[in-house]
């Protein structure tokens, strides 16, 4: 039964973001990969990660998406239609993705076997307290990963003075 | 209320604050404006009035406030001069000290009754400029200038004293040059400035020479010191003086510094009001006053002040006799008076000085109110021969006017007249008196009344010489700037009863003068010469003095007279004052007598000038028939005897030659110096560019060429996009991912 | 049909991943090219929450986080450089910017 759920959410992330990458109008561009995130916060629930899938559609679904939004109509909202929207080394660049993307497949196809025959209930693992995705996860990072999740959180800080900073009149 | 005094000063700059800031952007109203401003005027002289009827209630030696707000100046060692041990240190504060005495208490009534009486009739006579232009800003340096008259009437210091000096300078300048559009107000301005600022050296001069022989500013501590410390006719002292006085003559308008006043009348009507009567001009007299300890131990000054006011005293006088602006005749009638209060100062005779300040001050304000008053109506006229017979149309202003033309004419009876003849029998019979002094005074009072009853009779009686349209829009003004006429009317009237002279002093009057006497008010500052040679008959007064007959000496205060008494091996003051009471006492029944024949004679001199005026000017004779009956005397007056072609002639125009001289050595030398080097600069400078570009550019860019030419290759990997690079990255995971692949 | 393993996610995630590539290659628009770096980043988010699924072990999830969180950084700071960059030049087409050019 799972499967069937990963094929159709596989399908509808690669092929949103096929037509992401292929769209002449920016925000359809920008729609289409609203619909990719969406569904790789699915493939994360499938994965029984329900705080990062959370996370991955407030921020990315949410947050992020708003913020190309405002860029696009900030920048120039005459020009998100492009007939020119490829750049002159398409050709080289698409043939080498298709085969880095090829070889990178086949790579792990073969070798991922070992793990995915693991069928371990991991919910003892991955619910170790309080049998709760989101309180394991939250223990950790209190705990082991204080420190960089401190380091974060300057580092976003850091993020926004830089951006109000590049985005005044004058840089 | 005498405990909060310290806030007179301070209300007024509620209004500078308010004003300043606020109405041109936000209020917009000239009711408010006009409001706040008189209001913050009337607000100090009920703290004013509050604390003189506390102090009044106070025993006389006892008369005396002191408040220290805060450190001003605080300074560790300066360098000054002690007697003792030659050159010593002595540390400089100067605390932002105000005390309120009787002399302090009369100069802030006088300054803010008159002030707030000018305030009120201004907002009538401004009402044409827009409440967010002119007016807002007419009514904050109306009150910043009221502000600076009453810190300098109010510190306890010299230093206090400059600032507010410097204060009523600045906002004098702002005022007379209200109208900066026209070039003459620019000019006015400037001028008063500059004059100002010729006797602000003096008197900063004066300040430092004090504070280098006391090693203080405060006045208690000098006077004291130097009452002490020093012989009538001690060097410091009358170079001291000299200073001080060079500074007052330039406040005051005495000769030589007198030239601003008169063109101070570029400013709006109430800011010559303001400037004439209440605040500024009166600086002078005040400083004199509150120093009298010093200048009277220096008779030299003493006879320089009574000289200057003397001389002052008629020139302005005669000039004002031949001029037919009406503001410029009060103008100079000012520096007439002035001159008079300065003649009081000299003679010795302090409170009679500020008597006659006091009641100039009142009919003054009220004579140039009711100038105003005319020139509003007649839309700006100034030229009397283009008035007359306006008592017809301006029944109010007539009426007031005529009591101050009186008033200031010594006829008996008004204010002026008492003051007035104090004055001159002061200038006869005071310490420092002498006869010729008081043959001019009489001169003077006669001028007076004949410029002034000249005026009167020009404006409001004989025909009218208007044209028809500006008599078709003849008015009375509206109540606003008339009912300050009125009270300033009642007050020249009524205001000379407070220093009734000693002949007089019989009948109802005597019992007025035992409850009221201005001249006892201010004993506590001025000591008691005026005193001694006055009513020396009288033991009443003498009741009243804290020290005994015969100590009658300069003094400040009990406190400082205990330092005179003290001062044993100090004879010569007392010793002088001694003299003058024992010469006095051996004529004491010369003096009624003597008293009344010289007021009947001023009073007749002042009364034939009225006849003479009205001989000449009361007929309907034509404008220029004066003109030919007195020549080349009526054209030296009319052209004010040349004195302001003289100073272009000597200051002004020496100070361009002067100037031009330096722009000329300027261009010359320095000019010629400078281009040199900079030629010189230059010169080398090229050698070495070409220095430079030919060999070192050329190694340097032979080198690059070089290199240019030989990297073709990598140059042309270097695309410059971002993306070329990325593929590069792409291409390296490939090779990577097929090594791990394939190998 | 095998039942559901890491390789699935393994491989989908490489498409994603190669897709991403040939986005950022492709595209001219700046912006486009930092929405196809955002793929990149979900393909690796894939990566590692699968493989913290199967192994099992929380770090995985943990690290995806600070991906996200540095992701959401480098959104701003990118977006703003964009903002500078169509100030400064009036373009958002990257090969129109080609000043490291030697």
């Amino acid at each position: 039964m799972e499967i069937y759920a990963f094929y159709a959410i596989a399908a509808v992330v690669l092929s949103s973001a096929v037509l992401m990458v292929t769209s002449r109008n920016l925000v359809h561009s920008i729609v289409y990969m609203v619909i990719s995130f969406v569904a790789v916060g699915g493939l994360f629930i499938l994965l029984e990660a329900e705080f990062v899938a959370a996370v991955q559609i407030l921020v990315y679904a949410g947050g992020i998406v708003v913020l190309f939004l405002f860029v696009v109509m900030l920048v120039n909202v005459t020009e998100t239609y492009q007939v020119e929207f490829l750049h002159r080394q398409w050709l080289p660049a698409a043939v080498l993705s298709l085969i880095l993307a090829t070889q990178i497949g086949f790579l792990v196809w073969g070798n991922a076997g070992d793990l995915s025959a693991d069928p371990s209930a991991s919910a003892s693992v991955l619910r170790a307290v309080d049998g709760g995705n989101t309180e394991t996860l939250g223990m950790m990072l209190y705990t082991d990963y204080l420190l960089p999740f401190e380091v974060a959180s300057v580092l976003l800080l850091v993020a926004m003075i830089g951006a109000i900073y590049l985005s005044k009149k004058r840089v | 209320m005498l405990e909060y005094f310290w806030l007179i000063p301070l209300v007024p700059l509620v209004g500078v604050v308010v004003n300043g800031l606020f109405a041109s952007r936000y209020i917009r109203s000239q009711l408010f404006t006009g409001v706040l401003a008189s209001g913050c005027m009337l607000v100090a002289f009920a703290i004013g009035l509050g604390s003189f009827v506390q102090l009044a209630g106070m025993p006389a030696a006892d008369r005396h406030v002191e408040i220290e707000l805060y450190d001003w100046i605080s300074t560790s060692l300066v360098h000054m001069h002690d007697n003792a041990t030659g050159v010593s240190a002595a540390p400089f504060n100067v605390p932002f000290g105000l005390q309120f005495d009787p002399l302090s208490a009369l100069m802030v009534l006088v300054v803010t009754g008159v002030g707030f009486l000018i305030h009120v009739y201004a907002i009538g006579y401004m009402k044409h400029d827009p409440p967010d232009k002119g007016f807002y800003r007419f009514f904050t340096y109306m009150n910043l200038f009221a502000s600076f008259m009453l810190i300098l009437v109010l510190g306890n210091s010299f230093a206090m004293m400059f600032i507010g000096w410097e204060g009523v300078g600045l906002c004098s300048f702002l005022l007379i040059g209200y109208y900066y559009q026209k070039k003459s107000a620019g000019d006015a301005a400037k001028k008063a400035f500059v004059a100002n600022r010729v006797g602000d050296a003096g008197f900063l001069i004066g300040m430092f020479t004090i504070f280098f022989t006391f090693g203080t500013l405060d006045y208690d501590q000098v006077f004291a010191a130097a009452a002490a410390n020093y012989q009538v006719g001690a060097g410091v002292i009358t170079f001291a003086t000299m200073m001080l006085l060079i500074g007052a003559t330039g406040k005051s308008a005495q000769i030589p510094l007198y030239v601003w006043l008169p063109d101070a009348m570029e400013g709006p009507t109430p800011v010559s009001a303001l400037i004439h009567a209440a605040t500024m001009v009166t600086a002078g007299v005040y400083m004199v006053v509150r120093s009298n300890v010093l200048f009277s131990l220096s008779p030299a000054t003493m006879t320089a002040v009574a000289v200057i006011g003397a001389l002052t005293a008629l020139m302005a006088a005669s000039i004002a006799m031949v001029q037919n602006d009406i503001k410029r005749v009060l103008a100079y009638s000012t520096v007439s008076q002035l001159g008079y209060m300065f003649l009081a100062c000299g003679v010795g005779a302090y409170a009679v000085g500020v008597f006659h300040l006091m009641t100039h001050a009142f009919f003054k304000a009220l004579l140039f109110m009711a100038a105003g008053s005319v020139m509003h109506a007649l839309h700006g006229e100034l030229d009397m021969w283009k008035m007359g017979n306006l008592r017809k149309y301006m029944p109010i202003t007539h009426k007031t006017f005529l009591v101050g033309t009186l008033a200031i004419a010594g006829v008996p009876g008004l204010a002026g007249f008492f003051s007035k003849d104090e004055i001159l029998w002061n200038a006869w019979a005071g310490p420092n008196g002498a006869p010729w002094l008081w043959a001019v005074g009489t001169l003077v009072a006669g001028m007076t009344a004949f410029y002034m009853t000249r005026m009167l009779i020009m404006v409001f009686y004989g025909d009218s010489r208007m044209d028809e349209h500006t008599e078709s829009h003849v008015h009375e003004n509206p109540h606003v700037m008339t009912a300050p006429l009125v009270v300033l009317a009642i007050l020249s009237i009524v205001g000379g009863y407070v220093g009734i002279p000693a002949n007089l002093q019989i009948g109802p009057l005597a019992a007025l003068h035992e409850r009221v006497d201005i001249v006892r008010w201010l004993e506590p500052v001025t000591g008691g010469h005026s005193e001694a040679t006055e009513d020396h008959g009288e033991a009443d007064a003498h009741a009243m003095l804290p020290q005994s007959d015969t100590l009658v000496g300069p003094a400040v205060g009990g406190e400082a007279a205990q330092v005179v008494a003290r001062a044993g091996d100090e004879p010569a003051i007392v010793l002088a004052a001694q003299e003058t009471g024992g010469a006095e006492q051996e004529h004491a029944e010369d003096h009624t007598a003597l008293e009344w024949t010289l007021m009947l004679i001023s009073t007749t001199v002042a009364l034939a000038g009225i006849g003479l005026a009205y001989q000449i000017y009361g007929r309907g004779k034509p404008v220029d028939e004066p003109a030919k009956r007195f020549g080349g005397l009526y054209s030296a007056m009319w052209n004010k005897y040349w004195v302001d072609e003289l100073y272009n002639a000597v200051f002004v125009n020496r100070a361009k030659d002067l100037g031009r001289a330096l722009w000329v050595f300027d261009d010359a030398v320095l000019d010629g110096t400078v281009n040199g080097v900079a030629e010189a600069t230059k010169q080398s400078a090229n050698a070495s560019n070409e220095f430079d570009g030919r060999v070192i550019d050329g190694t340097v860019n032979g080198v690059a060429n070089s290199v240019w030419s030989s990297s073709w290759v990598f140059r042309a990997l270097q695309t410059g996009m971002v993306q070329n690079y990325a593929l590069v990255i792409a291409i390296g995971a490939f090779v990577l991912v097929s090594a791990y692949l394939f190998l | 049909m095998a039942t559901l393993g890491l390789n699935h996610y393994l491989l989908l995630s490489a498409l994603l991943f190669g897709i991403g590539v040939a986005g950022v290659l492709m595209r001219r628009n700046v912006i486009m090219v930092l929405m196809c770096l955002e793929l990149i980043f979900n393909a690796a988010n894939i990566n590692l929450v699968a493989v913290s699924r199967f192994r099992p072990d929380m770090t995985g999830q943990v690290f995806t986080i600070f991906t996200i969180a540095v992701a959401a950084a480098e959104v701003a700071i990118g977006l703003g450089l964009v903002i500078a960059m169509f100030r400064n030049s009036q373009t958002v087409n990257v090969d129109e910017i080609h000043l490291l050019k030697g």
